[in-house]
């Protein structure tokens, strides 16, 4: 690049103006290149390296106090089997680990349910607030606050309304009829899921009722006159009309969060500690790699979310190809 | 109009309000409820009201007087804020040279940025827990502002590129003919435009950096370097039935009440930078 500049070629002297330009675009472009270098450096020794190294323990017997005397040990935290000599064979790893595959289920378990609950109920909530009625400002404002509180303050708050003995959860719904005794929400494990999706779908709720909220906003107000002087029935109007024109910002809301939820942890991890009816995969591979001294054993688990989350963006970017490219409706 | 549809007219509209109603209460009733047991003590504490009894500031004193919690609220407030300034310093030349100039793999470029936020943080958890032994970062405020550009830099540079796109070329022809480097351009002529850009999302980063939990649980250990969400996730009695709800719920409301108060200011730009990097992303 520097030589160009400093002996241009002879076909670049065509006229003065135009070596000018393509200097000014030489050295963009350089200066681009040198703005992004700090942040591209960041990242990769942020999350590509540590990625990388995750993947690599996963492979190896290393553990908390040896991390760098690890041996290479193949594929033996995900699968291994030795036969023995009555010819029985015995599997393991974390592919045949049980409490591996409890925690993929809670985690499914989890996402699936919270996300439809949330998307459901954020379509209640962005149809209110596309109204428009006194106080709209007001309840866009209220709605923000679930949002704003942090996921761990929201756990130790939930914790304590859903307390068995004091919690005023137990109170009003005993009040109101709903349960003949109080139940230990929390530590229960019939209820301990039902908690810690409650209290994700107060949380998260707002979110998504934003993001359709924008949705609906790009609607054309006069496809709805139009139906209007029709005389299409509401209920049909929204099943029609509405449903259709938000899906794209509905689907890619969804997708944002059935990614945020498949990864989550904080919020279990704070509101029902030990419960193997929540404990989700996040939860698992943590506890492996710093409580019980299982490093790679727990690099094993860290990798196999990671490689299922990856599978889930590179089908959302493709669908999403897919349907910015105008071959869907 | 007849009757009946009158009466019709107002059940629809009263069954909307009270959905309104409904909404409103609970979002805000779980946060009411820990401020009015934030102001209970003693005994008061175990007696379920739902309007506000007695008032006293105990668990505030206890709070901000005994153990390490003021260090635990000022780690937080150091940590949030570098990490909010780094993002930013890094984000914005970086969406200047990806909104304004064109280069070969840019798109690729930003996918890759794009894919990096949707990391899970346990997936990097293994490898990041070595890089910052190896750079002795481990338990010091510096292991957490280093970390967490991890989810706020790839959020940061994706909402500044997409704004820095949609202003015009104009302004910044006439600076280019004026000779001005680079660096002037961004300094000189995008930061002044770009204030509430840098706005919603230093703030979506300050919150994000505020609440996160995960690496401050894992690369922090004693009480001197503890953020608040691991503070308050820790704070625990003797035994199952001797938690100290009273100074929990003064502690969470005392880590809240900013933020909230700083969403309700900044909420139009708020929610547009949410659905920005949502819809947009």
């Amino acid at each position: 690049m520097t030589t160009e500049s400093m002996e241009p070629a002879a076909g670049a002297i065509a006229t003065p103006h135009i070596q000018i330009k393509s200097e000014l675009l030489t050295q963009r472009v350089r200066s681009a290149m040198f703005f992004l270098v700090p942040m591209l450096v960041a990242l990769l020794i942020v999350a590509g390296w540590p990625l990388l190294r995750t993947i690599y323990f996963s492979l190896t017997n290393a553990s908390l106090t040896n991390l760098y005397g690890a041996e290479w040990v193949g594929f033996r935290n995900y699968l291994s089997w030795t036969t023995l000599k009555s010819g029985k064979t015995i599997f393991s790893g974390t592919l045949v680990d049980p409490v591996w595959w409890n925690a993929v289920w809670n985690t499914v378990r989890f996402a699936v349910i919270s996300v439809t609950l949330e998307a459901i109920l954020g379509m209640i909530v962005a149809l209110v607030l596309n109204a428009n009625f006194v106080g709209r400002g007001l309840v866009r404002a209220a709605i923000l606050i679930p949002w704003a509180i942090p996921t761990i303050v929201s756990a130790r708050m939930w914790g304590w309304m859903l307390n068995d003995q004091f919690g005023i959860l137990n109170d009003l719904f005993l009040r109101m009829g709903l349960i003949s005794q109080k139940i230990a929400w929390t530590a229960n494990a019939d209820t301990a899921m039902t908690a810690v999706l409650m209290v994700d779908i107060w949380k998260t709720t707002p979110f998504m009722a934003l993001l359709i909220l924008a949705g609906l906003q790009m609607i054309p107000k006069d496809i709805y006159e139009a139906a209007e002087i029709d005389g299409v029935h509401p209920v049909k109007q929204f099943f029609r009309i509405t449903l259709p024109l938000v899906r794209p910002a509905l689907m890619v809301a969804i997708i944002f969060r059935l990614l945020d939820a498949m990864r989550i942890f904080d919020l279990i991890y704070v509101l029902t500690p030990n419960s193997s009816q929540t404990k989700t995969m996040s939860v698992v591979a943590r506890e492996n790699l710093i409580e019980f001294d299982k490093f790679a054993y727990g690099s094993a688990q860290s990798t196999l979310l990671f490689l299922l989350i990856a599978i889930m963006t590179v089908l959302y970017i493709w669908l999403g190809r897919v349907r910015f490219d105008g071959g869907d409706r | 109009m007849d009757a009946t549809a009158q009466i019709w007219t107002y059940t629809k509209k009263t069954a909307f309000y009270l959905l309104v109603i409904a909404i409103v209460v609970i979002a805000v009733f779980p946060f009411y409820y820990a401020i009015l047991t934030s102001f209970k003590s003693g005994t008061d504490l175990f007696r379920v009201t739902y309007w506000p009894t007695s008032f006293s500031l105990a668990n505030y004193a206890s709070v901000l007087t005994t153990g390490s919690f003021p260090q635990n609220l000022l780690n937080s407030i150091i940590v949030s804020t570098a990490v909010v300034v780094l993002a930013l310093l890094l984000a914005i030349t970086a969406a200047f040279a990806l909104a304004r100039v064109r280069f070969r793999g840019r798109g690729l470029l930003l996918l890759t940025i794009l894919s990096v936020s949707m990391f899970p943080q346990i997936a990097v958890l293994a490898g990041l827990f070595e890089v910052i032994r190896f750079f002795g970062l481990f338990n010091t405020l510096w292991g957490l502002i280093f970390s967490y550009t991890i989810f706020t830099l790839p959020f940061t540079v994706w909402v500044l590129t997409t704004f820095m796109r949609d202003l015009p070329i104009e302004i910044e022809e006439a600076a280019i003919v004026d000779g001005a480097t680079p660096w002037v351009i961004i300094t000189r002529v995008f930061m002044p435009l770009m204030w509430p850009a840098l706005v919603t999302t230093g703030l979506l980063a300050f919150i994000a950096a505020w609440n996160e939990f995960l690496f401050a649980l894992t690369f922090t250990s004693s009480n001197a370097t503890r953020t608040v969400p691991v503070a308050i996730a820790l704070l625990s009695g003797g035994s199952q039935y001797e938690i100290p709800w009273g100074n929990i719920m003064a502690a969470s409301v005392i880590v809240t009440v900013p933020l909230v108060v700083l969403v309700l200011i900044f909420q139009r730009k708020i929610i547009s930078g949410l659905t920005a990097g949502g819809v947009k992303g």
